[in-house]
């Protein structure tokens, strides 16, 4: 079969997975959606490996394949818009990427989510999400591209609220979406002006024309690019857009693990890489994402410094780790950032998983400063979160440490201003080291909580069902939480999914080491050929001297978290009280809620308020239709006046009509 | 005598007859005060006919009669039952069929 | 001639002052008594204008039967005065003086009419003009549906005045006599 036929085999999988789970739930038992599901997504990983394959049969500059399915509408000849994939390296890396995590994140949550009233409908959200993914990423046109887009957003949102019974829940939903609109419109806008310019809507037809349509730095398509860049900043976190992931964690967490971490959030970056030679020909552009990548990836490693829920930590961290990629990608190094999105899948995935077998054992509970001395009661646990944390903090020779340190090299060598980025970047390399190794520390070191204890005892602690947030209490009914807490010592599922992704954290990196094996840059290489920064990469010394300078940031940051953690225990607190003002900006988020509530949302709601109250009910109703009807009514009234009941009234009408007519007749025939 | 003056006549009679429906307030003489604006037509009426030459007036008249007698047995009929359920016998009573 | 005009003068005032009395004395059997008086005056009226038949007929039949039927009813209902009261209201104000114009346009239409025959006496007719039988044998002929109609409708008055007035048995007492603010008291005796 051809790469396309395998790229139309990796689409149909998981949207037959998503019809058979959501049309027969009530038929599958138990937990055989689950499998149903997770057999779904293995089928297109096994495509996405033939379409590799069938890829790397051909000659290098013969990689790029289009295939279309229907055409829906010809406007011009160029003008199409069909149903169509476009089959490249990139486009076989992340399916790739997507497929295999999201595979685990299915097995992982076949577990998890046993016991909950809505398994079936999470797997098929879950599928529809994987399709929809998998749709954006093998998008041949801007049109396929938009839709899969926003069929990631809507399941994103169907996903957050997934217990839907929870306000917050569904307050997050909501957020999530209002800013994955903003996002999507930006996209159109850009689409819009690209179209236009260029005359087409296929994306190789835009990047071939785009040289010659648009010289360097053209305003229009500076302007396109930072408009694509708004769609990718909402959908994948990044400032100012961001707010909306913490608050994403709302969800269940394999869906945090396989949407806020591994894939959909990563959508941002794989679009600025497709899309590589626009910002190459628009610098400007370029140089924004570049800075604003910069500048959140260290926002939010600080607040990931002060945050206490656990699943918020790892939220920040992602954000912050797309920084890295949006960063990598605007500087043009390509392959770098698409590895770091590799091994970030991997070990961000990792991290969720443990996370949830954590606030498993917890009974639910999520804030870390009520954890502790897990490490004796949950071995597999405790190894498998630290491989993954040793990998975000890019601990020498793990996965982190080739793909994060690579980008920076990157960065660097660019030269001029992109030091300061890079130095930046080493900067929040260390406060990541820190706060990753902060969550190792609380969770499985010190005192054994309660919770832990018990487990030790061999049972699973059990607290009354509770919002992990405000602390409202719940039931385990539809719409919230099941009755059951599954921890990864227990249930295989889950094991077999975090044990293959704790090797991959730890081994992932040696297919780009520096010099040694440049396996991922080899294979990218066919998309980014078109890349005129391509004989900018550094040399492998520098690469080396790089690589060398993040393992020494990692490994200090580490021993200081050893140190405020495990050698003085109290440090933390000593520090907390010495600059609460510090705390407290960190700990609000910088206050970007806040921001945003008092510019965007009470004014809106105000607006609205104001809508209601005088538009719709003085003015509409009162007025328009009240007045319309009360004219009618006054009008009405007066011919009512005329039906008093009274006889001699109505005489007197008669007698007047009488009267009048024999005037008329009177006057006429004179 | 000319015809004018018999209609003239009439015309008299039937405006006092209607002025006495719009004034008086007890049925029975709201529906005299009807018999009088009937023979004010029925005046106009015959004396058409005796203009004309022709007896078609006369026997219209004699059908009003017939209809007057008819109407006053209905309206008598009503204010009987009226006085039977201890009604007030005064016209301005009853206003309930209004808007 | 003269004979005529005077007659016509006579029964026209007899026939004004009935209708006039009709319509002011405060007295409902008085009022009947009135119209009494004015349909006798305008039987006169129509046997001036040569309808013998008619003008019988006014006499025996609405002045004779009618009247009397009303006279019953009066003295049965008891009639007692009817009182002025100042909220005769908008109508009882205004009402006459629209009469009033009405009359006078009538009055304007029949004078200043183009009607030829109007200020004639109309023509010469013979002695059966009004005569019974030259009515009687326009009914039967000409009008003979009018005729049958009429009748018709004295069987559905008579029906309909029967259902009227008749007792109904099994039914409660009828309920207390709603007094409206003393426009129709009975008639106290003061001491």
């Amino acid at each position: 079969m051809s790469a396309t036929g395998y790229g139309w085999l990796v689409l149909a999988f998981p949207f037959a997975g998503m019809l058979i789970t959501s049309i027969g739930w009530r038929v599958l038992p138990g937990r055989l959606p689950g499998w149903i599901a997770s057999a779904a997504i293995g089928l297109a990983f096994l495509a996405s490996i033939g379409m590799l394959i069938e890829i790397q049969d051909r000659p290098e500059d013969a990689r790029a394949l289009i295939d279309s399915a229907w055409t829906y509408a010809t406007a011009a000849p160029d003008f199409r818009v069909d149903f169509a994939i476009f089959v490249d390296p990139l486009a076989v890396f992340m399916c790739l990427v997507v497929s295999g995590v999201s595979f685990l994140i299915h097995v992982y949550s076949v577990a998890y989510m046993g016991g909950d009233r809505g398994y079936a409908r999470y797997f098929a959200y879950l599928n529809y999400f994987v399709f929809s993914m998998l749709l954006l990423v093998l998008a041949a046109n801007l049109v396929i591209l938009i839709i899969g887009w926003a069929f990631v957003g809507a399941a994103s949102y169907l996903l957050i609220s997934f217990w839907y019974r929870r306000t917050t829940a569904t307050y997050a939903g909501i957020k999530a979406f209002v800013i994955n609109v903003i996002g999507d419109v930006g996209l159109v806008i850009a689409a819009f002006l690209l179209s236009d310019k260029t005359g087409s809507l296929d994306l190789t037809a835009i990047f071939r024309r785009a040289g010659e349509v648009f010289p360097q730095d053209d305003v229009t398509l500076v302007f396109a690019c930072i408009f694509i860049l708004v769609g990718a900043f909402a959908k994948s976190a990044q400032l100012p857009l961001h707010t909306w992931l913490p608050d994403a964690m709302e969800g269940p967490t394999p869906v945090s693990a396989l949407i806020h971490a591994a894939t959909m959030v990563t959508a941002g970056v794989y679009l600025i890489a497709r899309m590589h030679p626009l910002f190459e020909l628009a610098p400007t552009a370029a140089d924004v994402g570049a800075i604003i990548g910069t500048a959140t990836l260290l926002f939010a490693a600080t607040v990931a410094l002060a945050v206490t829920d656990l699943k918020r930590i790892i939220a920040y961290s992602t954000i912050s780790q797309i920084g890295y990629m949006v960063l990598g990608v605007s500087v043009a190094a390509y392959s770098a950032g698409m590895f770091h999105l590799m091994t970030h899948a991997f070990f961000k995935a990792l991290l969720f998983m443990g996370a949830g077998s954590v606030i498993g054992a917890m009974a639910g509970i999520q804030d870390v400063d009520r954890m502790g001395g897990f490490r004796k009661a949950m071995p597999f646990t405790f190894v498998t979160f630290t491989c993954g944390a040793l990998a975000l903090a890019a601990f020498p020779l793990t996965s982190g440490f080739f793909s994060k340190d690579d980008i920076l090299a990157f960065t660097i060598n660019r030269g001029g201003g992109y030091w300061v980025l890079a130095i930046v970047g080493y900067i929040a390399a260390g406060l990541t080291a820190f706060y990753a190794f902060r969550m190792v520390f609380r969770v499985f070191y010190g005192d054994p909580v309660p919770e832990a204890r018990e487990l030790e005892e061999g049972h699973l602690a059990h607290h009354d069902p509770a919002n992990p947030m405000t602390g409202e209490a719940e039931d385990t009914d539809i719409g919230f939480p099941g009755p059951e807490h599954h921890i990864a010592e227990r249930d295989w599922p889950m094991k077999a999914a975090m044990g293959p992704l704790a090797v991959l954290a730890l081994i992932a990196g040696v297919v780009q080491v520096p010099g040694v094996s440049d396996a991922v840059e080899n294979f990218l290489e066919p998309s980014f050929a078109d890349s005129r920064f391509a004989d900018t990469a550094p040399t492998v010394g520098a690469e080396w001297v790089g690589l060398v300078v993040g393992g020494l940031i990692s490994i200090a940051a580490i021993g200081v978290a050893f140190r405020f953690y495990l050698r003085l225990p109290g440090t933390t607190d000593r520090l907390r009280e010495r600059f609460s003002g510090v705390h407290t900006f960190l700990v609000h988020k910088w206050y970007f809620d806040e921001l945003y509530d008092a510019v965007f949302v009470r004014p809106a709601a105000t607006a609205g308020s104001f809508g209601r109250r005088v538009i719709e009910t003085d003015f509409v109703q009162g007025v328009i239709v009240g007045g319309a009807s009360g004219v009618v009514r006054t009008g009405t009234s007066f011919a009512r006046a005329i039906q008093t009941g009274y006889l001699r009234a109505y005489a007197l009408l008669v007698l007047l009509g009488v009267a009048g007519l024999g005037l008329y007749f009177l006057l006429t025939s004179s | 005598m000319d015809v004018v003056w018999f209609l003239v006549l009439s015309a008299f009679i039937f405006c006092i007859g209607a002025a006495g429906v719009m004034t008086r307030r007890n049925p029975l003489v709201v529906l005299l005060c009807l018999e009088l604006m009937l023979n004010g037509g029925n005046l106009a009426l015959v004396a058409f006919s005796r203009m004309n030459g022709g007896q078609a007036g006369q026997v219209f008249a004699l059908i009003v009669m017939v209809i007057a007698a008819c109407e006053v047995v209905i309206g008598l009929g009503i204010i009987v039952a009226m006085y039977r359920n201890r009604l007030p016998i005064d016209v301005d009573e009853m206003s309930e069929l209004r808007g | 001639m003269w004979f005529e005009q005077v007659m016509f003068f006579v029964a026209g005032i007899g026939a004004l002052a009935g209708a006039l009395g009709v319509v002011m004395l405060r007295n409902p059997f008085y009022s009947v008594l009135a119209l009494v008086a004015h349909l006798l005056a305008l039987a006169v009226l129509f046997l001036l204008l040569n309808a013998q038949f008619l003008a019988a007929a006014q006499v025996v039949v609405y002045a004779g039967a009618v009247m009397v039927l009303y006279v019953f009813v009066v003295a049965y209902i008891g009639g007692a005065d009817e009182l002025l009261r100042p909220e005769s209201g908008a109508v009882g104000a205004v009402g006459p003086v629209f009469a009033v114009a009405l009359g006078v346009e009538l009055c304007i239409a029949f004078i200043g009419t183009g009607l030829e025959a109007i200020d004639t006496r109309g023509p010469d007719v013979g002695g059966d003009f009004g005569t019974p039988s030259q009515i009687g044998a326009l009914l039967l002929q000409r009008f003979l549906v009018a005729f049958e109609a009429a009748s018709f409708l004295l069987l559905v008055a008579a029906v309909g005045a029967v259902v009227l007035a008749r007792r109904r048995r099994g039914l409660e007492e009828p309920p207390p006599r709603r007094e409206a603010d003393a426009p129709v008291e009975t008639l106290e005796v003061r001491a």
